[in-house]
């Protein structure tokens, strides 16, 4: 049969000539394949002083993004909590009252917004569905806390703040379809 | 007695003492640092600089631990087995010839704390004492693993002190001594290894099971017996007889430096003499010495178990044939060279 990978490798069972019954020359051998390791590149990363980059196309914590002018992108629509495997989305809409144009983009939005980071699986499949680019997965971590409220996080953790804008564009650019 | 032997050689044993626990101290380190090289890994870098205080660090975690002693076990046994243990390994020293006698305060000082004429003898003795204290421990534990560990420790030590002696007789045959004092001076040309490469690679295998080093370190495997004779151990015992392991390393590679490696003799030796000489004697023993401790864990770290009825097939069928023909092949050599008796 042909093989399908040139690691094929064939065992024998056949009786151990006098060279192999030593074992020295293999143990020596051994040895030196250790001796080779231990001047060897050490793989090790240190990390409370070295930190790993995440991939580009890391899944973390996620932000409910806002317009060049300020305005938050989400219209309430839903299509994300449909998207949701894990059902960790849940939102209410409302309707823009006259004077808030400065806050929210179009005339529906999120009055309450929650996902549950315990049900969430950061599958990105709300990025994908959302259709007002409002939502993206960000390269930041969600902590740790000892209580279970804690991890359902409300409006006021996911939408970004005016001064510290989050980054998106790496999401923007890599494993999304074109724009059509 | 005169006064000043009795303070010199006080003076020597707390130093000898405290070199051997550092030294079996620092080997705990250095075997982290070794394993963790071969394992492509950095190993322990956090107490200190490069973590050269962990050995400290896991001193006082050793201390600060729960002294257990299980309700069945036979209380006292239990605690004098790792004291005997470590009180062998220590005492096994006390012949080693660290170097040739240093010249201060207007005396000869003879760098050995006994030299007596059956040196080789004493080493064997304390060494086969050794295995009490595994015995002890592990019959004292009350526990199968223990037990099973202590039994496999002394048919071990059986089985592998014969090929070992043997191959020590053939040193002695070459010396006409049992002084290890006298061992050393008469491989001031040529070292003995040159002589008997089988007998050391005898003597070398067997000292590895004597100390229950991988790849014979049946009596204490991890994946079989939990941890064999000290798995009821914990706190500062179960230290001592770790302690005890690594200080009968540094003993025993210091034995092969001097029955095999020329003890402190060193290459170009004639060029130097009094106080210089005997501190560039120390020091060569110590980087042989070194350099066998490093072999043993570079084997450790390298090779794996034997099983245990292999372990006793290369001790009986193997090791031992093979030393009594090399001792009666060096004994027809000599017997030759001196005119048949």
């Amino acid at each position: 049969m042909e093989s399908l990978t040139n690691r094929k490798k064939v065992v024998s069972d056949k009786p151990m000539t006098l060279w192999e019954k030593i074992y020295l020359p293999a143990i020596i051998s051994g040895m030196l394949t250790t001796l080779r390791h231990m001047f060897r590149k050490r793989k090790t990363i240190k990390y409370p002083e070295e930190i790993r980059e995440f991939a580009p196309v890391y899944r973390g914590q996620h932000v409910l993004k806002r317009d060049e002018q300020g305005r938050e992108n989400c219209t309430a629509c839903g299509l994300c909590a449909v998207a949701c495997p894990a059902e960790a989305i849940t939102m209410t809409a409302a309707e823009r009252e006259r004077g808030e144009e400065k806050l929210y983009r179009e005339e529906k939005y999120a009055a309450t917004y929650e996902i549950n980071m315990l049900r969430c699986i950061f599958c990105g499949l709300c990025e994908e569905a959302c259709p007002k680019e409002a939502i993206f997965l960000t390269d930041r971590l969600v902590p740790t806390y000892f209580e279970r409220d804690n991890f359902i996080y409300g409006k006021d953790k996911l939408v970004e703040s005016l001064d510290e804008r989050i980054d998106i564009t790496k999401r923007q650019h890599t494993g999304k379809r074109t724009q059509i | 007695m005169d006064t000043a032997l009795l303070i010199e050689k006080s003076i020597l044993v707390v130093l000898l003492f405290l070199v051997s626990l550092g030294a079996a101290a620092y080997m705990t380190y250095f075997e982290r640092k070794l394993a963790a090289w071969i394992q492509d890994r950095v190993g322990p870098d956090r107490a200190g600089p490069f973590g050269i205080l962990q050995p400290i660090a896991d001193g006082v975690k050793m201390f600060l631990k729960e002294d257990f002693i299980p309700a069945k076990a036979d209380k006292w046994l239990f605690i004098i087995g790792p004291g005997l243990a470590m009180f062998t390994a220590l005492i096994t020293s006390a012949v080693v010839p660290w170097g040739p006698k240093l010249h201060l305060f207007g005396r000869d000082i003879a760098l050995q704390v006994a030299d007596i004429n059956i040196g080789i003898l004493y080493v064997f003795g304390v060494i086969s004492i050794g295995v009490y204290g595994i015995m002890i421990g592990g019959w004292a534990s009350n526990n199968k693993y223990s037990l099973y560990g202590a039994i496999r420790a002394s048919s071990q030590m059986i089985s592998y002190e014969l090929a070992m002696g043997v191959s020590a007789i053939t040193i002695v045959l070459l010396s006409g001594s049992l002084s290890l004092n006298a061992i050393v001076e008469g491989q001031r040309e040529v070292w003995n290894v040159f002589y008997q490469p089988v007998a050391f690679l005898i003597f070398f295998i067997c000292a590895l099971a004597e100390l229950n080093r991988a790849p014979f370190d049946l009596p204490e495997c991890e994946s079989e017996l939990v941890g064999g004779y000290h798995t009821e151990y914990s706190s500062m015992k179960l230290g001592l007889y770790l302690f005890a392991e690594y200080t009968s390393m540094f003993v025993s590679s210091a034995i092969m430096a001097i029955l095999f490696f020329g003890g402190y003799n060193f290459p170009g030796m004639s060029n130097f003499s009094g106080n210089t000489l005997a501190i560039l004697c120390i020091g060569a023993f110590a980087i042989k010495i070194f350099i066998f401790i490093f072999v043993i864990m570079w084997i450790r770290w390298t090779i794996p178990r034997f099983r245990f009825d292999q372990l006793m097939h290369l001790g009986w069928k193997t090791l031992l044939p093979l030393a009594l023909v090399n001792l009666l092949a060096t004994g027809l050599v000599i017997a030759f060279k001196n005119g048949w008796f």
